[in-house]
C-alpha cells in the first residue's frame, strides 16, 4: 500500500530503488500518522495534467546525509501538489543538512514552492539546514522569500457579548448618538443665525448648490407621486362616496388628505431616498478620500462648510415642494374626480377650498420645515459616522433612506398627536 | 543592440487618445520575454494611459498592439479576458478590494478562475502572501494596514495566478527608500523566480537604473516617444536634452519661463 503513495516515473524506478525501500520502511513507522493529504494527492491525480506527469517526492539518504528528490510536473493550478507530512523529516538526525534533487522536474510553478515552504518549515522545527544551493535560482530566490516560521494566528475575533451587556452597549451607544445628533444640530442652528448675520464660514456657492439639486431637480418626481397620490384618494373615495350620492366630497377628501398628510409625508419620504442618501454617499465618500481631514486641519469646521448648506437647502425646498405637492396631488384628484364623476370643476374648487383650514396648512406647513431639518441632519451625520471603504459607502446611503423614511413616519405621527391636542 | 528573446507585448505605431484629445501617438515599442521594460516620461506625458491601453483598459484608436504575435483587439471580449488572464497588475494604490480581507482578494481570483479546493486555494493564498512577506495580515481588512502594506498585498494579487507579464503603477510612489528597494529586489526576485516579464511605470530614478533593462521615454509636449532603452543607457547615451534632464534630475532651464 506504501509503494503505492509514491509515483515514481519509469525511468526512476531502477535507479532508486534501494533507496526507496529504505524510505518506505522509515514511514510505515509513521504511516498512522501520515498526513491524510498523500492518499489524496494520488487519487486526485490526475485528469487535468494528463499527459505531464503528477508531482511525486521521495526522500533518501546520499552520501552527504538525507536528499529530497521531486518529480514530475509540479504546477498549481492542476491541484495535485502534494503536502510534505509533518513527520517527513522526522527520519533524518537533526542538525544534518538536507539536499535537493530536482533533476527530475518537469514543469513546475509557485505550486512547488508550496511543497518546498512546508520542507523549509518543518526542517525549521526540527533543526535541519536546506541546502538551497542546490536548488535552481530561480526556486532558491522565491523560497528564500518565505519565513520558515508559520504565520502566528491573529487573536481570534471577542465573542459575542452577553445579552445584558448588549443591551447596556446598544443603549449607551443610542444615547450617545441623539446627544451627538442633537449637538451638531445645535451647532448648525448656530451656524445659520451667523449665516444670517454674514458672519458664516459657509459658502454660498454650495449652498445654491444644494438648494437647486433639492429643489428644482426634484420637482419632477415630487409632481408625478404626489399627482399619483392625489388620483388614487380621488380613485378610492369616489367608488365608495358615489354610493351615497355623495361624490362631490371627493374634492374635500383630497384636499384635507394631501394638506394635512399626504403632500408633506410623500415629498419627505422620496427626499430621504433622493437628497438624503445623496449627502450620507457625498459624505462618507470625502471621509474615504480624507477630504474631512484636511477640512479638520485647516479648522474649516464641517458643521457650518458641509452640513449647513445640506440642512439647510433641504429645510428651505421643503415647504415649498410641500405646497406644489399640496397642488398637484388636487390636480391629481381633480382629473379623476371629473372623468368618473357627474360633477363641475367649479363646484369641486369651491368644495376643496372650503374643505381645510388655513390652521391646518400652516401646521403641514412647519411640519416638512422639521422634515428637511431632519432629512439633512441624520444624513449628514450618518455620511461623517461611516467607515473609509467602498462598502461602508454603500451601508451610509442604504441606512440614511432607511433612517429618514423611517424617522419621518416617525415624527408624522408625533405631530398627529400634537395635532389632536391643540385641536387643528 | 540584437535581443534574441521572443517578444510578449508589441505596439505598432499606436495613437492613444480620450475623444479627440491626444495623449501619445507613433508608439512602437516591443517588450522581450523576461525584461523588465521601464515606461518613463515627466507628470501628465502619459505613462499611465499608455498602461491602461496594454491591460486592455483603453482601445486605441490607432495601430495595432499584439500579445505574443496575437492581435489584442482583434479578438472578442472572451478572448481578451483568456489574454488578460496571463496579466497581473498592481495598481498604484493597491486598488484593494475593501468589502474582504487581505487573503480573500488573493483568494478571489483564483476561486474564480480555477478549479481548486478551498485549502488548496487556502494554501496558496498563504504562499503568495508569503513571498511578499505579508503572511501575518491575512486576515486583516485593507483599512486595518499601511499603503506599503497594501501595496504588497496588492502585488500578492497580482501574482495570484502566476502571471506571465506583470504590471506596475508607480510601484515605489508614498514608499520610504528602504521599502521601495526592498519592493524593487522583491521585483526582481519574482521575475527571476517566476520566469515573468515585467512592465513598470514609474519616474523613481533610484528603482528604474536598479532593475530596468528596457524601457521607452514619452515626451509630454510633443506626444510622441523620444527614446527607446534601458534607463541605465540613456542615463549615459542619450543626447535628447529632455531624457538627459530627467535621468540627471536637471531643471529643464529652457522650458521654465
Amino acid at each position: 500500500m506504501l509503494r503505492g503513495l509514491f509515483f515514481i516515473h519509469p525511468k526512476m524506478t531502477e535507479r532508486f530503488s534501494n533507496t526507496f525501500s529504505e524510505n518506505a520502511s522509515a514511514l510505515t513507522q509513521e504511516q498512522e500518522q501520515a498526513d491524510p493529504n498523500i492518499e489524496v494527492h494520488l487519487q486526485q491525480s490526475d485528469p487535468q495534467t494528463k499527459g505531464a506527469s503528477a508531482p511525486s517526492w521521495k526522500l533518501s539518504t546520499g552520501e552527504n546525509g538525507p536528499v529530497l528528490s521531486l518529480q514530475g510536473s509540479w504546477t498549481a493550478r492542476s491541484g495535485s501538489i502534494p503536502s510534505f507530512p509533518k513527520n517527513g523529516l522526522d527520519d533524518a538526525p537533526a542538525g544534518s543538512v538536507l539536499a535537493f534533487d530536482t533533476r527530475e522536474t518537469a514543469r513546475w510553478d509557485t505550486g512547488l514552492i508550496a511543497f518546498l515552504w512546508d520542507v523549509k518549515r518543518i526542517g525549521h522545527d526540527r533543526h535541519i539546514t536546506l541546502e538551497t544551493q542546490s536548488l535552481p535560482a530561480p526556486m532558491r530566490q522565491l523560497l528564500d522569500l518565505l519565513p520558515d516560521v508559520p504565520a502566528v494566528k491573529p487573536a481570534p475575533r471577542p465573542k459575542r457579548l452577553p445579552f445584558l451587556e448588549a443591551l447596556g452597549g446598544r443603549t449607551l451607544s443610542g444615547l450617545t448618538e441623539i446627544g451627538t445628533v442633537a449637538s451638531l444640530g445645535a451647532m448648525t442652528v448656530k451656524g445659520g443665525f451667523l449665516a444670517l448675520s454674514g458672519r458664516s464660514r459657509m459658502r454660498f456657492v454650495d449652498l445654491l448648490t444644494d438648494t437647486t439639486n433639492a429643489g428644482p431637480y426634484a420637482l419632477l418626481i415630487v409632481g408625478i407621486v404626489n399627482f399619483l397620490v392625489g388620483a388614487i384618494l380621488a380613485f378610492v373615495g369616489a367608488v365608495e362616496l358615489q354610493k351615497f350620492a355623495a361624490g362631490i366630497y371627493v374634492a374635500s377628501l383630497v384636499g384635507i388628505a394631501m394638506v394635512r398628510e399626504m403632500a408633506a409625508v410623500m415629498t419627505a419620504i422620496i427626499m430621504a431616498g433622493r437628497t438624503g442618501g445623496s449627502y450620507a454617499a457625498r459624505i462618507s465618500t470625502m471621509q474615504g478620500n480624507e477630504e474631512i481631514d484636511a477640512l479638520n486641519v485647516f479648522g474649516i469646521p464641517t458643521s457650518t462648510y458641509l452640513i449647513l448648506p445640506a440642512v439647510l437647502s433641504l429645510v428651505i425646498t421643503m415647504p415649498f415642494l410641500y405646497l406644489y405637492g399640496c397642488l398637484v396631488g388636487m390636480l391629481g384628484g381633480f382629473v379623476v374626480a371629473i372623468s368618473m364623476l357627474d360633477i363641475t370643476a367649479a363646484g369641486y374648487f369651491h368644495q376643496t377650498v372650503t374643505s381645510f383650514g388655513i390652521g391646518q396648512f400652516i401646521f403641514a406647513f412647519v411640519k416638512s420645515i422639521v422634515f428637511g431639518a431632519f432629512i439633512g441632519l441624520t444624513s449628514c451625520r450618518i455620511g461623517l459616522k461611516a467607515g473609509r471603504s467602498a462598502a461602508d459607502v454603500g451601508i451610509a446611503a442604504t441606512r440614511a433612506v432607511v433612517v429618514g423614511i423611517v424617522g419621518v413616519i416617525a415624527i408624522d405621527a408625533i405631530f398627529a398627536v400634537i395635532a389632536d391636542v391643540v385641536g387643528i | 543592440m540584437s535581443d534574441t528573446r521572443p517578444t510578449v507585448l508589441s505596439m505598432k505605431d499606436v495613437t492613444l487618445a480620450f475623444g479627440p484629445k491626444v495623449i501619445q501617438k507613433n508608439i512602437t515599442l516591443d517588450v522581450k520575454k523576461g525584461s523588465i521594460f521601464a515606461v518613463m516620461g515627466g507628470s501628465g506625458c502619459g505613462k499611465s494611459t499608455l498602461l491602461k491601453s496594454m491591460i486592455g483598459l483603453l482601445r486605441p484608436t490607432t495601430g495595432e498592439y499584439l500579445v505574443d504575435g496575437v492581435p489584442y483587439w482583434d479578438g472578442s471580449e472572451a478572448e481578451r479576458t483568456e489574454l488578460n488572464h496571463r496579466f497581473g497588475v498592481l495598481f498604484q494604490s493597491g486598488a484593494l478590494w475593501s468589502s474582504m480581507t487581505i487573503g480573500e482578494n488573493v483568494a478571489l481570483p483564483l476561486q474564480m478562475f480555477t478549479d481548486l479546493k478551498p485549502d488548496v486555494i487556502r494554501r496558496l493564498v498563504e504562499l503568495k502572501l508569503g513571498f511578499v512577506g505579508m503572511l501575518q495580515a491575512i486576515d486583516l481588512q485593507p483599512s486595518e494596514i499601511s499603503g506599503g502594506m497594501r501595496k504588497r498585498a496588492g502585488l500578492a494579487r497580482a501574482i495570484a495566478l502566476d502571471p506571465d507579464v506583470l504590471f506596475f503603477d508607480e510601484p515605489s510612489a508614498g514608499l520610504d527608500p528602504i521599502t521601495s528597494a526592498r519592493l524593487d529586489d522583491l521585483i526582481l526576485n519574482l521575475r527571476d523566480g517566476l520566469g515573468a516579464t515585467i512592465v513598470i511605470v514609474s519616474h523613481e530614478l533610484s528603482s528604474l537604473f536598479h532593475i530596468a533593462d528596457d524601457g521607452i521615454f514619452l515626451d509630454a509636449k510633443t506626444k510622441i516617444p523620444i527614446a527607446h532603452g534601458s534607463p541605465r543607457d540613456l542615463r549615459d547615451h542619450c543626447d535628447e536634452p529632455q531624457v538627459h534632464a530627467f535621468m540627471h534630475r536637471e531643471r529643464d532651464e529652457e522650458g521654465r519661463n
